[in-house]
Order: structure tokens, then sequence, then C-alpha cells
């Protein structure tokens, strides 16, 4: 087994963690934090990409270019990458984040709609950046199917396809199948992105190393969507005890965890009942603080939603079947009382 | 009762439910002509079995018939490039359901009387069509500082030009909620969705309004008789529970948000049932065909 390229993404994903409220202060710290402990790739931008600042997902506190210039100013050696989902971004998003100096972009679709990337992979690859196809909710569907799908986004001209764990429904074994299954079709690299929800994420990470994968997210503290993602001192941790050695200091990485990010958040991430029904019903991780809103305001159990919200099959980007749902269980209970 | 020619360009899914639909409505318009470029097409051979001529000279076929006064273009962008100068030049009605955007965007209950003159009109997208008309009803009761719209499709009724281009579907889109809905400034989120069975087209609009004192019943009753005035011409076209009144945190302070849930439903003619983003599309065409054929029957009665 080789050591995997690590990326951290505490500033994109954790952005849902903290209802996108980073400042350039803190993108400042964290990126140096982790520029200097040796993380070779950083993602920073709206937790649903590029442009995501919106009703739907959220606004940012700060402009995301802002965020994305502070970014790449603080880092030496570390690449920035943003993350890019079509039909939030377009082409003009993604030429600025390139003009101000990212260096690779992760073209998210959830992973039946591979063909949706091209547009995006290609205009990457012409600006002369790294393109990764990030298959999200991979675990709606059998590996055959996202090794097709990832097929596509390698025609398209990516350097390297991410099964994507986004919520954290994944145990190893099916890990394991996918991962295998995009090595074989493959002849980039494939990478691995866990959330926490069924307390897996570093246990996932370590069986889509051993069925071959290239590249591993993390998160510092595990402050990203949801349950969390692998922590990335944890990671590297474990990595050490392994013998894979990726390069990364490990007590820079926790002296960052406990005395940067540690303080940013509004508690420590745990899996409480509104996580673990949310990975358990297969349920995108970055509806949690959407899904706490609404359960308060039409006064249902958070647990509820979530069954409906997995039971609908709704992906990504839908945040707004949050409302419906809760209005429909708040309806239903009505007529029954 | 005298009838005006219309014809069909384009013999593919859209030209085809198109056709039924125009078969299957009696009105002012007589279809006279389906033309096409691919001889062994579908569409065409539907055409011929529906009783209709069909022809594989593409625009030709339409040109050498001076009888035809309406043509509806389910091409491309780039053919309808093209398509509308001839057009033009020949004296005929443009209907262009491509994302071209040569003439103005029409969405039949909000601005028709504004373009009733014009020799071209486009017919933006499906979530064109089902959510500029939301944001209007909202618009001519306060003004819409932003609106905000998610269409959630099914990802076997979103065809290949669709995908790719979607940066094309969400600036037209977003153009559209401000030069037709009167949005001051306006986004537009597309989300394919593969769940089996298919999920029918759902909509949401989000109008954030800057105004302190405005009436939501005014607003409520306004999106249920625009939502009244659409589904005439598109009969599965409604509403998702009542519209909502919240407040969110915006960029401009926190400020009353309404949400206005929508689903469209297809009347299942040659698309499935679950395909109302694409059912939008020719059933407003449609209606805009039957507007103009109707509104040039008046005239030459006027004339006479």
């Amino acid at each position: 087994m080789k050591a995997p390229r690590i990326t951290d993404t505490t500033l994109r994903d954790g952005a849902h963690a903290i209802s996108y409220s980073f400042t350039e202060e803190q993108v400042r710290e964290i990126v140096g934090g982790l520029d200097r402990a040796g993380v070779p790739v950083i993602e920073v931008s709206h937790g649903a990409g590029l442009n995501a600042s919106t009703i739907q997902q959220g606004f940012s506190k700060t402009p995301e270019f802002d965020l994305i210039r502070a970014a790449v100013e603080t880092a030496e050696k570390a690449k920035i990458a943003s993350l890019f989902v079509p039909g939030i971004g377009t082409s003009e998003e993604l030429r600025k984040a390139a003009e101000i100096g990212i260096g690779a972009i992760r073209v998210a679709v959830h992973c039946t709609e591979a063909d949706v990337t091209e547009q995006y992979i290609r205009l990457a690859k012409e600006l002369g950046i790294e393109a990764v196809g990030f298959l999200m909710m991979s675990h709606t569907q059998p590996a055959e199917v996202l090794a097709e799908q990832a097929k596509l986004m390698e025609s398209y001209g990516a350097d390297c396809v991410y099964v994507v764990d986004s919520a954290g429904a994944l145990v190893p074994q099916g890990v394991r199948e996918r991962v295998s299954a995009l090595k074989e079709a493959l002849s980039i690299d494939v990478g691995f992105h866990a959330h926490n929800n069924l307390g897996l994420a570093i246990g996932n990470s370590i069986a889509a190393l051993e069925a071959g994968a290239d590249q591993i997210d993390g998160t510092v503290r595990a402050l990203g969507a949801g349950a969390g993602n692998a922590p990335t001192e944890v990671l590297v941790a474990a990595l050490n005890k392994m013998d894979l050695n990726t390069g990364i200091d490990l007590s820079q990485l926790m002296d960052l965890s406990e005395e940067v990010v540690a303080p940013i958040m509004p508690g420590p991430i745990v899996i409480d009942r509104d996580n673990l029904s949310s990975g358990y019903a297969g349920v995108y991780n970055s509806f949690l603080l959407h899904v706490r809103h609404a359960a308060e305001k039409f006064d249902l159990n958070p647990t509820e939603i979530m069954e409906e919200l997995g039971k609908r099959q709704a992906i990504a980007g839908q945040e707004d079947w949050i409302l419906d749902v809760a209005l429909e269980l708040a309806k239903k209970k009505k007529v029954t009382v | 009762m005298a009838k005006i020619k219309a014809a069909i360009l384009g013999s593919g899914n859209i030209g085809t439910d198109l056709m039924y639909k125009i078969l299957k409505n009696d009105g002012a318009m007589e279809l006279a002509l389906v033309a096409g470029i691919d001889p062994e097409s579908e569409g065409l051979a539907r055409a011929r079995e529906a009783g209709i001529e069909a022809s594989h000279d593409g625009i030709d076929a339409i040109l050498a018939d001076p009888d035809i006064r309406i043509v509806f273009d389910a091409t491309s962008a780039k053919a309808h490039i093209q398509n509308a100068e001839k057009l033009e030049a020949a004296g005929k009605m443009a209907i262009d359901l491509t994302p071209a955007a040569v003439g103005p965007y029409l969405v039949p209950p909000v601005n028709l009387d504004d373009h009733i003159g014009a020799k071209n009109v486009n017919m933006v997208s499906c979530a064109g069509q089902a959510t500029a008309p939301l944001v209007y009803a909202v618009s001519r009761v306060v003004p819409v500082h932003y609106a905000e719209m998610i269409a959630t499709v099914a990802s076997r009724a979103i065809g290949p030009g669709t995908r790719q281009n979607v940066d094309e579907f969400t600036r037209t889109t977003a153009n559209a909620l401000m030069e037709v809905g009167g949005a001051k400034t306006a986004r537009a989120i597309p989300v394919f969705n593969p769940a089996e069975p298919p999920i029918t087209m759902t909509n949401t609009v989000y109008a954030v309004i800057q105004e302190k004192d405005f009436d939501f019943d005014e607003i409520r009753k306004s999106v249920h008789e625009m939502v009244k005035d659409v589904s005439e011409y598109v009969p599965g076209y409604r509403l998702k529970g009542e519209p909502l009144l919240d407040e969110r945190e915006t960029p401009w302070g926190r400020l009353p948000v309404i949400v206005i849930m929508n689903e469209v439903e297809g009347a299942g003619d040659f698309f499935p049932k679950y395909a109302g983003n694409l059912d939008i599309m020719t059933a407003s065409a449609r209606k805009v065909g039957e507007l103009y054929a109707s509104h040039f029957l008046q005239k030459e009665e006027v004339g006479q």
C-alpha cells in the first residue's frame, strides 16, 4: 500500500457546519497551519461549491472569492482547490476562481449524472488546473454504475475521480467494492471522501486505501457537514501507525485542531440522533441544520423528516424538499390529532 | 371556420409531443406539416400515421408552402439562429422552443400582449415557463428584490442538449425571472434527480421582499390566480401546499421571504407524465401558437 495524497476540506465541508461563516482571518490561520504541516491540497469554497451563496443553501458571511484569495495568498506549498456543482456554479465562477489562483477544481454531481460535468472538466483542463470528478451519494448506486460514470469523467479529462459517501451511509465492504471497481475501470487516480454518520469515517478511508485509493479527504477535528468527516489529524495518525508516510506533521495538525479549529466550532461534532438517523436513512449530510430548523418550526422530530427524505430519494441540492416534507408531516399530524 | 396553417420544424421528442397537443386541442391553428431532416425519424412516421403531411426536407419544406404562417422550431439553438432569418424573410411567425432566444421571452399569462406584434418569440426554458409566472404573481403585488428558483426534474426527462450546457439553462431561466417575472435580481438552480420511479417536476420559488408593508393575503390570492391561469393550458400545473411567508438572513439583512412550491405533471401525450418539464414547454408553445393564430384571424376579419 502507498501513502495517499490527503486533501483537507475543513474550509469547504466545514462551512456547512458553521452556516457558511468562515472569515478571511480564519481562512488564513487554517490554511497557514495546514500548509506548514505539509497538507498538499486544501479545499476552500462555500460548502455546496462555488456560487452556492443562496437562500436554498445558505448565504456566505464573507464573499467566497475573498476567502479563496486569502487562501491562495497564504499557502506557500499547498495547492488550493474549490468545489464546483454544475447548475449552482457556472463557467464564469470557475474561470474567476482559476484566475485568483486555485490549482484544482472538484466537479461534484449526483453519482448518476456524470455527463453534466463535461463542460466544466474540459474548461478546467483548458484553464490549466487539475480536475477531479466527485461522485456524490455513492451509496445509492452499485459499483458497476459508479465505474461507468467515473469512466465518463475520465473521458472528459478528469485527473482523478472520487467515491463520495455524502450521507455517511457506506460500510467498509461497500467502500471496497466501489473503489475497486473504479480502480479497475480507470487509469487515473481514485479518491474517497467519508462522512462519519455510522462511526466509520476512518475505517472506511482505510478500506478505500486497501482497495487501492490514491487520494483521501479529511477535515480537521472532523469539521464537516452533519456527522463530519474523517478527522485529518486522526487519519494521519492512523496512517503513521500503518507505516504510510504522507509527509504531514502530526503534532502541528493536532495543535491546529486544538488551538485554531476547536474554538471556531459551536460544539464538538458527535454522532447524535439526528446524524445517525441521517446516515441510516441515506440523507445528504449538509441537510442537517436545515432539517433541525424545519423540525423546530413545525414541532416535528428531525428523525421523521430524515426518514421521509430518505424514502423520497432526495439528493444533494434539494434542501427545498425539507420544507415540503416538514409541511406534509405537520399537516398529517394535525389531521390525526 | 378559417384556420391559420402551422408547421412544426424538428421531428424529435419535443416536436412529436407538440404535434399530439395541437391535434388534441381544436382551435385556431391547423397543423399542416411536420418537417425533420431524418427520413427514418420516428416523429415523421408518427405524423404520417396521424394523417399529417411529413417531410424530411427540413426548413425548405416549410418555406415552400406560402400558406404556413406559424412555425414552431423544435430543433436546436444553433439551427434556430439560421432558421430565424429564413422564416422572417418568408414572413412567417416563429415560435422558438430552443434556447437560442433570438426573439423576446414569452410566458403566456404574463407578457403575451407586450409582444403581440413580434415575428419571433422564445419559449425560455421549462423552468422559466414554470416559475416566471410565480415570480410575476408576487412582483405584481410587491417588488421582488431577489428571486431564486430550484427546479427538480427527473434525470430521465433531461436530454443531452441541456446536460451538455447547464450554464445556458441557468442563465436563461434566471434572465426570465428578471425580464418576465419582474425580479430585480435572480438565480436559477436545476437539480436532476434519478429516483425510481421517476419524480414529477417540482419547483420552489423564493422571493425576497425589501418592503416593510405588504399584504401577504394579496400575494397569496395573486399566486392562486396565476396558477389557475397557467393550469388552463398546462392541466398538471399546481401548487404544493399554500405559499409560505418565512424570514431569512440574506445579504440585504433579515428579510421576509415568500416560498412557493409547485409541481408540474405532464399530460402524457407523448412524454411520460413525470416529464412535466417537457410538457410545460410544448403546452406553452401550443398556447402561444393558438393566441397568435387567433390574433391573425381577428386582424383579417377587421381588415375585410
